[in-house]
């Protein structure tokens, strides 16, 4: 219950910023609603059942392009966004069930491995993609103002939906069992819970928001190229805003969205080159210093308070 | 417990990749009854155990549950059948607390009202899980693990609990303890098939035995003659 409220006060108040009519901040708050997105559907696959996936940019990548071959076609933009979620479900569902089976180290190489399997075939059939020259998306009719607003709120309502789905999930018999599958797959299979099954869910459910998230994406930026909606930085961006905000919460993946637009935007900026490098320089921080994540700190400190007022009894 | 248990392992093999564990065991494990496999180290008494939990698939033999074929059922299919199994090294979510455990116990379990009742039974049964029932299972000492992870097989309403490894690193006193509650489960009808090293603590716990050497069962029959045999104490108790 109280996720939920906190939901519903954070997306009011963020769909409130129309209002102020700063084109830049609009463009930042759609940047922050995809990192959620594309954060929260990581945290499905790595956070809860503990797989660490770097096949984001994939399902990302691909529901760019479904969508904007499929508009090239003259199929509606709603349309095309949900077809963009769709083909990212049923590549998951099809890679899921061949590399599933690995674990650790050796999943993360192969999950790495099928973005750049899909980046080939689209670099290889220029008649459909584009190729190598990228992919041109109808532009829409519409201001300046009303594009970034129509954009804000489709994006806005993409990542509401996300984290709806993450409440529904956490609470769930799944996640649960996606839970129990991060800290002992073994034992979770003795006791009758079909792991393949639920991590093939997991790993749909990681596939879906971001295939749409990319379709968005697509629209809203009228040209895409493989460099672009396949950038490994696309996989490595939300595990490091998960990793930052605290693996395996609700609202873990926000903050850590919060944060890392933040430091993108004020720190990146000052140092374009070096900017890879920064984010190395996060990732080691992070590790080093606060393995659990910001929302950990919280915990720590109402640990303690119940602590106390256990020994007060 | 509802329903006469006859479960029948025939001739099974199993092994893992070009390696064959198992060659042709048949153990049999009627309703209300404990009955235990010993043997040394490496012989296949855990992979046989993996075997009538449905976690290893058989290359050969068959496992029937009341007479139903479950040779190529799922570990799930096993739990609903009625067999809980409790893991060599317990296997506990040692990041989740010991009341989250034991509910994972009973996940295939539809009947909430019942759940609770009977996680107040293992409660009753281990008083020490209650007291630390909001603490995660990966703080407790190895015999209150020892007892969730069988708290956690009890949860799924088992009529089969197959304990692999009771005493395994236990001091002996909790050994004790743990060997009295067994009984209490047994009296209530649930049948125990149990693997132990400690062969003098298994005979005694239980009502039949069979051992095994390198894959093979090799004697079978009364724990009570078993533990009189000379050839096995000799063997397995270093008794003359």
């Amino acid at each position: 219950m109280k996720n939920w409220l906190i939901l519903l006060a954070g997306t009011g108040v963020l769909a409130l910023l129309p209002l102020l009519g700063d084109n830049y901040l609009m463009r930042l708050a759609t940047m922050v609603a995809m990192y959620v997105i594309l954060a929260q559907s990581w945290n499905f696959i790595g956070g809860l059942a503990g797989y660490p996936s770097f096949a984001t940019a994939g399902f990302f990548g691909l529901g760019a392009y479904t969508s904007a071959v499929l508009q090239g076609m003259g199929v509606p933009l709603f349309a095309s966004w949900g077809a963009g979620g769709l083909a990212a479900v049923i590549f998951s569902a099809l890679v899921g069930g061949a590399i599933l089976h690995l674990r650790g180290h050796y999943f993360a190489i192969a999950s790495l491995v099928t973005v750049e399997v899909l980046r080939e075939i689209v670099n290889t059939t220029p008649d459909i993609t584009g190729g190598g020259m990228g992919l041109n998306l109808p532009i829409m009719r519409m201001t300046v103002a009303e594009h970034a607003t129509f954009f804000f709120y489709s994006m806005l309502a993409v990542a509401f939906a996300c984290m709806a789905c993450a409440i529904v999930v956490h609470k769930s018999k799944l996640g649960f069992a996606l839970r129990c599958i991060q800290q002992n797959e073994d034992a979770a299979n003795i006791l009758g819970v079909n792991a393949y099954l639920y991590k093939t869910i997991g790993f749909g459910f990681s596939a879906v928001f971001a295939g749409i998230a990319g379709a968005i994406y697509a629209s809203w930026v009228h040209y895409i190229e493989p460099p672009d909606v396949f950038d490994v930085l696309i996989s490595v961006k939300p595990l490091v805003m998960v990793l930052l905000g605290g693996l395996g919460t609700i609202f873990g993946p926000v903050i850590g969205a919060f944060i890392l637009l933040t430091f993108e935007e004020f720190v990146w900026r000052t140092f374009l080159t070096v900017h890879a490098a920064a984010l190395g320089v996060i990732i080691v921080a992070l590790v080093l210093f606060l393995p659990n994540g910001v929302l950990s700190l919280t915990r720590e400190k109402l640990g303690l308070r119940r602590r106390a007022a256990g020994e007060k009894r | 417990m509802s329903g006469e248990l006859a479960f029948l392992a025939s001739d099974v093999e199993a092994g893992y990749g070009d390696v064959q564990v198992l060659w042709g065991v048949s153990i049999e494990v009627r309703a209300g009854e404990i009955v235990c496999i010993v043997g040394s180290n490496g012989v296949g008494k855990s992979t046989f155990m993996r075997c009538a939990s449905g976690l290893l698939p058989l290359r050969a033999g068959t496992i029937a549950i009341d007479g139903v074929d479950m040779s190529t059922a799922s570990s799930a299919d096993f739990v609903r059948a009625g067999v809980a199994h409790v893991p060599e090294g317990r296997r506990l979510f040692s990041a989740m607390s010991v009341r989250d455990n034991l509910l994972m116990g009973a996940y295939l379990r539809e009947d909430k009202a019942e759940i609770e009742a009977d996680l107040e039974k293992v409660y009753a049964s281990f008083p020490i899980l209650a007291e630390r029932r909001k603490q995660d299972a990966g703080t407790l000492s190895g015999g209150e693990q020892q007892m969730c992870a069988i708290g956690r097989g009890m949860m799924a309403r088992p009529r089969l609990l197959l304990i692999d490894e009771l005493s395994l690193g236990l001091a002996p006193r909790i050994v004790d303890l743990l060997s009295d509650q067994l009984r209490v489960i047994n009296e209530q009808g649930v049948a125990v098939l149990l693997v132990e090293q400690d062969v003098m603590n298994a005979l005694e716990l239980a009502d039949r035995a069979y051992v095994i050497d390198r894959g093979r069962v090799t004697a079978s029959g009364e724990a009570a003659e078993l533990a009189a045999d000379p050839r096995i104490r000799e063997a397995y108790m270093g008794l003359a």
